[in-house]
């Protein structure tokens, strides 16, 4: 770094901006208030995994048969049946988003099936939400299987049994809880707010406040400047992690596979790209309020959206793929998925260890570019 | 070090800023040189270059064009090095306002590198010049505006730099503060042989510099000893005193005269300062004055040298005033005569209190404005103006107490009561993304105005201003003296009886203050209730009454001379406004102390 | 008479200030667009070019005629492997998000009759990416099995069987960008409703101009009348822009009519205005308010169905979302767009959200006048 570094004013400088850091009610609301309503909010109010969703059942005719099948429906745990007359309420249901969708038993379906005719199973889905429409037809295509071979094997009607079964394991995840992969997720968009979003606020608060002006007229190197902003808020946003994963692990009940030693190493390089950016952030914004603007914009929403937190990134279209390469979160994101779920995966860990490692320099080059002891 | 030895040495030194597509150059092409172990001064009014120039010389900025050398080193190259030598102290002194002033010191005794050892003994020296021992843990954003400036002083003392450079350390800083920092600053220039460079837009404390630099739109309009500029001026300063009544309206026609360059209202009485020397009866035949009126030569001022040079320049603010010139106009049909008699009681507040907490803004205040009259609210910063004023215009619901404005309690006033009022505020506070013109019509329409009497409102307020040449003009981009004008011309349009200016001529040049109190005078002549407050205290010397607040309370009331006399004392017998007002700021202080010792 | 003019000289103040200068201008247009690009093409469930590799055991041709089914856009084999060993390195490396696996007796327990195991591995790191995914597989297999059992049935004579007739409503494909995308019209105009409005008192307030409005005639009522119709307008405007992006670039069918989506989305903006303008009476700085409006906007979006449904919530959680009016607006836009749904559907969204919207601006008109003291 740029001129010799006196740790005397170093530390003179961490003190400062530690006693700020505890006496603002806003650092310690984004530190660590933030992260735990977040954490609540996902870890609570978001689920992509549908249950009890309910669904239409009608049965023009009642037979046995059809009884066994409705019944297949009523032990999913999945869906919550709803009975209905004719076709016309369940569609009407529909339409009123009382119920997901609807299964239709013809009222031929028995004797069809017995006479060996085709008897086909009707159902209708509500689209608007493909995601969950494509989650129900799942489960529905789950239990009918279920009907079908239990069928199958009581009538002994080997004709009717499908030629070929699909048997999966889903590794990692197997109950496929979606607070799974998004709480530690989660652990990457927090420590966005506090390395990211904190950093460029308070140094935006520096210019602001005309304190540092009064700063860069002492004999302060520029490399003490920065390293006293680093360390604090590295040692802050270290706090903010642990933090999160604590409550990931024992409130969220979500498992961790890998070590420690590996989340720590990956933690501070992500932390470091973060603070970078906060800096960058800074020193282009001459205001609190813009710093504050840019930082959501370029930090907080593509940690969010571009990262794989939520959003599958090898299904979006190759331009957005290239850029979500230069979001450190999203080589971040990639880590904590491994780690939590499956373990020190050491091909996916260091390829990812190689990208937050040239971010973080190209990040220091921009900063000690652009940085000067000079307003304007 | 050598008295005579340079500290700084600037060379045709240009800044130009660019903002957007437009550019600023604030310092044209400046050549100053700074000599050792005395106080220099930079003088000028606002938006002059002064803070440009200061942060050229700290290294903190790279010039356009030219060269800055401090102390042998180039600013622009050197700054690392120039910054292990001086001192420097920006305009509003960047305290860490959330760390105590025990936390402040350690701060810039570490970034200074002072030793630890001898730390306990520079700070209670430091300590003990500033008076701030007692509190050492109090959090700087918690101390007065005086007490963080001589905190930021502090601060940049403890390591005694070779050259210390203060930028405006003393605006928005009450009188006592301010002597009081002067005196530090003295005492480091006696002491250690210090060399110091002073900004500063008070005129009165270029006479305490050894030697000054005038600044004025981006150029060096005159450089020496602050005497020379007064002696230059001796025998044309004089003393009128006209018949009450009549004051101001000669003190307007007075002004306007082309062989005057300045004429003030000092209480009872005008201070001329002519353009040429005269014998005083030569004044009274030169303006055609009445022989009942007394003329008296004064000293010079400092500021007197500073209006003549700003008029022999010709700034935009004295264009305009020589527009206005024509003919014997003095602008008396700027309002209507408002209906009623000068005995009127038009403001009147009884033992009115406003506490936020625990804090008492303020605390039982008793005063009465009648109609017509010039009333100044004066005090320190913290003094209680502003709350004042905020209940008076019914933005702050007092805690207790009465106050009633035109008769209504402007708290609970409908439109027609608000209608009497016209409100002009601390800072300017008209839309800023608005032209000159967009504003007056959006306040036009907000009083209601309507049809042809608001067209014609429009035009007078852009005639009787001078707002016609920045009429398209977005207000954001305004000069200061313009911004001011269009304020009051937004407040006057709908003709309220009663007028409110809270600090108006704050951070505005000696010139333009000039023009806006010649609009408030006129104003008053039409019987239009002004209620004014101000922290120049000379300006106190242009209002009818006044009352003196600290700390939430009055401390007295009267006409300025009434005040002045009662703080007359042996050592000075004809006080000056300023003088008056730390006498019985000192006197209260002693009260209070008396009080806690019992 | 006069009230008008003042409302609309203040009305008229409002939009110059926030029109007038290149900077503001752009922030209002820019964003928006570069949002709902990003969302468009970024936010969705959507799975393309699934990596998969196989470890095919099986000599026969029945498990290439079933991996031929994999071949289209959604799947995309990698690797063929040739041990078990390679199966757990692929998927833990992310190379492959799916292994599929045929035994080697697959295609001569198919000819025989017998019941034939087709064995999936996927990863559950990001868990709806694995269901999506296993849910596309059971979909190329129950198709496969359907084609077995005509061609069995041709050979052996006879048309019996039972399948799963899946139609979808207002939807065909379940294509999850008609879900997204409609969204994103209520998204984008809360988030700039609540820009224009969030900092609107707050900037006055800073700028000492609020002040100047209240020694002026203005009656609270009146002032927020002109605060409210400039955002509104700006509201709607930027809604239809969204709108003409979503029906011209992205195709999304609009089905309903659309007096009902701009009488859903004016009451939702009316709602939003309330909100802001609230928001902004409590802050003192500009800073308050943007925090302000980040602390509202973050839970507003995550719990209003947007991209996850409210009934996946918890109990608590989902009568929260009652208060929410995001939660009604995304019900009438999606309504309208996929379902060509009407008032008669509709009222039922519409009622709460303007009862939200009453009691939010009376609030914040009764709240400009609190905050001085």
């Amino acid at each position: 770094m740029a001129g010799r570094i006196s740790l005397r004013r170093l530390s003179g400088l961490i003190r400062k901006e530690t006693l700020q850091i505890i006496r603002d009610p806003s650092s310690i609301g984004i530190a660590f208030v933030l992260p735990v309503c977040l954490l609540v909010l996902f870890g609570y109010g978001v689920s992509l995994d549908a249950e009890h969703v309910p669904i239409g059942i009608v049965v023009e005719t009642p037979s046995a048969t059809a009884q066994d099948l409705v019944s297949s429906f009523y032990q999913s745990e999945f869906i919550d049946p709803v009975p209905y007359h004719s076709m016309k309420q369940a569609e009407d249901a529909i339409m009123h988003r009382e119920i997901s969708g609807a299964v239709w038993l013809r009222s031929g379906f028995a004797s069809d099936l017995l006479s060996g005719r085709q008897a086909p199973v009707g159902v209708i889905l509500d689209g608007v939400d493909a995601n969950t429409a494509r989650i129900v037809d799942g489960y529905i295509m789950g239990s009918w299987y279920a009907w079908l071979s239990r069928y199958v094997r009581e009538k002994r009607a080997g004709y009717l049994r499908p030629a070929v079964e699909l048997r999966h394991r889903i590794w990692f995840n197997p109950a496929v809880r979606s607070r799974n992969f998004l709480v530690p997720g989660l652990v990457a968009v927090i420590m966005t707010l506090t390395g990211g979003m904190l950093t460029a606020l308070v140094v935006a608060r520096e210019w602001e406040r005309g304190t540092m002006e009064a700063l860069i007229s002492t004999p302060v190197t520029k490399g003490e400047i920065l390293l006293g902003k680093i360390v604090p808020y590295f040692v802050l946003g270290m706090a903010g992690m642990v933090l999160t994963v604590f409550l990931a692990i024992v409130v969220f009940q979500v498992p961790f596979r890998g070590s420690f030693f590996t989340l720590a190493v990956s933690s501070a390089l992500f932390m470091l790209t973060s603070i970078f950016m906060g800096l960058i952030i800074s020193i282009g914004a001459g205001s609190q309020f813009v710093a504050g603007q840019v930082a959501i914009v370029v930090t907080f929403l593509p940690a969010f959206i571009l990262s794989g937190f939520i959003f599958d990134i090898g299904s979006m279209p190759p331009p957005v793929q290239a850029i979500t390469h230069i979001i450190p979160a999203r080589h971040f994101v990639s880590i904590l998925q491994s780690i939590f779920l499956a373990g020190d995966v050491w091909p996916v860990i260091f390829r990812s260890w190689l990208w937050l490692m040239g971010l973080n320099l190209i990040f220091f080059l921009i900063i000690m570019r652009k940085f000067h002891k000079r307003l304007l | 070090m050598d008295k005579n030895s340079l500290v700084l040495e600037a060379q045709g030194l240009k800044k130009i800023f660019r903002a957007g597509d437009r550019t600023i150059e604030a310092l044209k092409g400046v050549d100053v040189q700074v000599r050792s172990g005395m106080v220099t001064g930079l003088i000028g009014p606002d938006a002059a270059g002064k803070s440009t120039f200061m942060r050229l010389a700290a290294g903190l900025m790279k010039p356009s064009d030219g060269s800055v050398y401090v102390l042998g080193l180039d600013a622009a190259a050197e700054s690392q090095q120039i910054h292990e030598k001086i001192a420097y102290m920006p305009q509003r002194f960047g305290l860490y306002e959330d760390l105590t002033v025990q936390e402040n010191l350690d701060l810039y005794a570490d970034l200074q590198l002072f030793p630890r050892t001898k730390r306990k003994e520079r700070y209670k020296r430091l300590m003990e010049m500033t008076g701030l021992a007692p509190f050492m843990d109090r959090l700087a954003g918690r101390l007065s505006g005086g007490m963080k400036q001589k905190l930021g002083l502090a601060c940049c003392l403890i390591r005694p730099p070779e050259f210390l450079i203060l930028d405006e350390p003393t605006v928005g800083v009450d009188p006592v503060s301010r002597r009081e920092l002067w005196e530090i600053v003295y005492s480091q220039v006696d002491q250690l042989g210090m060399s110091v460079l002073v900004s500063t837009a008070y005129l009165d404390e270029a006479e305490r510099c050894s030697r000054v630099v005038l600044l004025h739109d981006g150029r060096i309009i005159g450089s020496g000893k602050p005497g020379d500029f007064s002696a230059k001026m001796a025998g044309r300063v004089f003393l009128l005193n006209p018949a009450r009544k009549e004051k101001r309206i000669l003190q307007l026609r007075l002004s306007q005269k082309p062989q005057v360059v300045d004429a003030l209202i000092q209480g009872d009485r005008i201070r001329l300062v002519m353009s040429e020397q005269l014998e005083p009866d030569q004044v009274g035949s030169s303006l055609s004055l009445p022989d009942q009126i007394e003329i008296t030569p004064v000293e010079p001022r400092f500021e007197d040298a500073f209006i003549y040079l700003l008029r022999q320049k010709g700034d935009t603010a004295t264009e305009v005033r020589e527009a206005e010139n024509q003919g014997e106009d003095i602008g008396l049909g700027i309002h209507k005569p408002v209906q009623g008699s000068r005995t009127d009681v038009v403001i009147d507040v009884q033992r009115l209190t406003k506490r936020f907490g625990e804090f008492y803004a303020v605390r039982e205040i008793t005063f009465q404005v009648r109609r017509g009259e010039i009333f100044g609210l004066l005090g320190a910063n913290g003094a209680g103006k502003s709350t004042t004023f905020r209940m008076l215009c019914g933005l702050l619901p007092p805690t207790s107490g009465k106050l009633l404005v035109a008769g209504c309690d402007m708290l609970t006033a409908g439109p027609a009561a608000k209608k009497m009022i016209g409100y002009m505020a601390q800072k300017f506070s008209l839309y800023e993304d608005l032209t000159s013109r967009e504003n007056l019509e959006f306040f036009s329409h907000a009083y209601g105005l309507s049809g042809r009497v608001r067209q014609e409102k429009i035009a007078w307020a852009m005639d009787a201003f001078g707002l016609e040449k920045v009429a398209g003009v977005r207000s954001r981009n305004l000069p200061l003296g313009f911004k001011q004008r269009l304020s009051l011309a937004a407040a006057l349009m709908h003709e309220p009886d009663v007028l409110f200016l809270d600090e108006p001529t704050s951070g505005v040049d000696p010139v333009t203050r000039r023009e806006f109190w010649r609009h408030i005078n006129v104003l008053a002549e039409a019987k239009v209730t002004i209620m004014v407050t101000t922290h120049f205290l000379e300006e106190a010397e242009y209002c009818d009454r006044l009352v003196i607040m600290a700390d939430g309370t009055i401390l007295d009331q009267g006409t300025p001379d009434e005040v002045r006399r009662r703080c007359s004392t042996e050592e000075n017998p004809s006080p000056t406004m300023e003088d008056a007002f730390i006498f019985l700021i000192q006197r209260e202080a002693q009260k209070r102390s008396l009080v806690t010792v019992e | 008479m006069e009230i008008l003019f003042r409302i609309i000289a203040l009305t008229r103040k409002e939009l110059i200030t926030l029109l007038v200068n290149k900077k503001s201008r752009l922030v209002l247009i820019l964003p928006p667009i570069a949002q709902i690009m990003v969302f468009g093409y970024a936010a969705n469930f959507e799975l393309n070019q699934v990596p998969v590799a196989v470890y095919n055991q099986d000599r026969g041709s029945y498990s290439r005629e079933l991996l031929a089914h994999f071949d289209s856009g959604t799947f995309r084999l990698v690797r063929n492997l040739t041990s078990s060993e390679e199966i757990a390195p692929v998927i833990e490396n992310k190379q492959a998000l799916i292994v599929v696996q045929f035994g080697p007796d697959f295609s001569s327990d198919i000819l025989s009759g017998r019941e034939a195991t087709l064995q999936l591995i996927v990863d559950g790191r990001n868990s709806n990416v694995a269901l999506i995914a296993l849910n596309y597989v059971q979909q190329i297999v129950s198709g496969f099995n359907r084609e077995l059992a005509i061609q069995h049935r041709r050979i052996n004579g006879g048309d019996q069987g039972t399948v799963l007739v899946v139609r979808s409503w207002f939807n065909e494909m379940l294509d999850s960008h008609w879900f997204i995308i409609p969204g994103i019209v209520a998204l984008l105009t809360i988030v700039i409703t609540l820009e224009v409005t969030a900092l609107s008192v707050a900037k006055e307030r800073e700028a000492g101009t609020f002040d100047q409005l209240l020694v002026s005639p203005y009656s609270p009522f009146e002032i927020l009348a002109g605060k409210s119709i400039p955002a509104i307008l700006i509201g709607l405007i930027e809604a239809t822009l969204v709108i003409l992006i979503v029906v011209f670039w992205f195709n999304i069918p609009l089905r309903g009519s659309i007096f009902t989506l701009y009488a859903g989305l004016f009451i939702f903006i009316l709602s939003a205005v309330g909100i802001g303008l609230m928001i902004s009476s409590i802050s003192v700085t500009q800073q308050q308010g943007l925090m302000g409006a980040f602390f509202f906007l973050v839970p507003a979006v995550i719990l209003s169905g947007f991209a996850t449904p409210i009934s996946n919530m918890p109990e608590l959680v989902q009568d929260l979302t009652l208060l929410n009016p995001m939660r009604y607006v995304l019900v009438i836009v999606r309504g309208v767009f996929l379902k060509g749904a009407g008032f008669d559907l509709l009222w039922s969204q519409f009622v709460p959200m303007l009862a939200i919207g009453i009691v939010t601006l009376v609030m914040a008109a009764l709240l400009f006048r609190k905050r001085m003291g």
